[in-house]
């Protein structure tokens, strides 16, 4: 989570995805990064299962268009954190 | 609860001033969309981290030769009802503002959502839109 800490300036009010160590990847509009997580805000969180789409095809697809907004407030605590990027980075696959 | 449009004036002055149309009710937006001509519908934003960079985007790239017919843009936050007609004609899009929808006609031919523009340089933004003119205006 260090890095998270020096780029908590640079990402607030950014699209990110942030990613995790498990089934789950979050889309949403960056507020801070503190030692418990992500604060994410008007974003969508998407749950990969057996014969649904991966992660990766999620995130692609959401970088095409965005997300529908499914929590206006969500903390991803910062031990499921496996990545943060700007959704624009992200190409559309 | 709308901004204060003290506030908001010096944002819809940036477009307006470049000649592009405001739509500020519902009617407006209708008008706006009849017809099959090309249309850009920029979704304006008092967001900081786009914003700013999305209303200067839209100046560079009506410089260009080819443009569309029509450019007009609604307010979010502030012409709500405006917003929503706006967004009703690209309703297979997440809402996000500030964007830009080209249309021919009703139909969507290139949209570019909030995340595609935060933290990119307006040369670039505009550049996105002038590729799109090129390949669908006139």
């Amino acid at each position: 989570m260090g890095t998270f800490h020096q780029a908590q300036g640079e990402l607030h009010g950014i699209t990110v995805v942030v990613d995790t160590f498990g089934a789950r990847v979050f889309v949403g509009r960056c507020d801070t990064v503190t030692p418990e997580g992500v604060v994410l805000l008007d974003g969508d969180v998407h749950e990969e299962t057996p014969g649904g789409p991966t992660k990766d095809e999620w995130v692609r697809k959401a970088a095409r268009v965005g997300v529908w907004k499914s929590f206006d407030r969500e903390v991803v605590p910062a031990g499921e954190v496996s990545s943060i990027r700007r959704l624009g980075d992200v190409g559309p696959g | 609860m709308p901004y204060d449009p003290v506030l908001v004036q010096p944002m819809r002055d940036e477009l307006s001033r470049i000649g592009v149309e405001e739509l500020t009710t519902r009617e407006a937006v209708e008008a706006f969309m009849e017809g099959p001509g090309t249309k850009l519908l920029v979704i304006n934003s008092v967001c900081g981290c786009a914003a700013g960079q999305a209303r200067p985007g839209v100046a560079l790239a009506l410089r260009h030769t080819a443009k569309p017919d029509r450019v007009g843009t609604v307010f979010a936050g502030q012409d709500l009802e405006a917003t929503e007609r706006a967004r009703s004609y690209f309703a297979d899009y997440p809402p996000s503002s500030p964007s830009f929808a080209l249309l021919k006609g009703e139909k969507v031919v290139h949209f570019v959502p909030r995340h595609a523009i935060e933290g990119t340089p307006a040369e670039a933004v505009g550049l996105d839109l002038v590729n799109a003119f090129d390949e669908h205006c006139e």
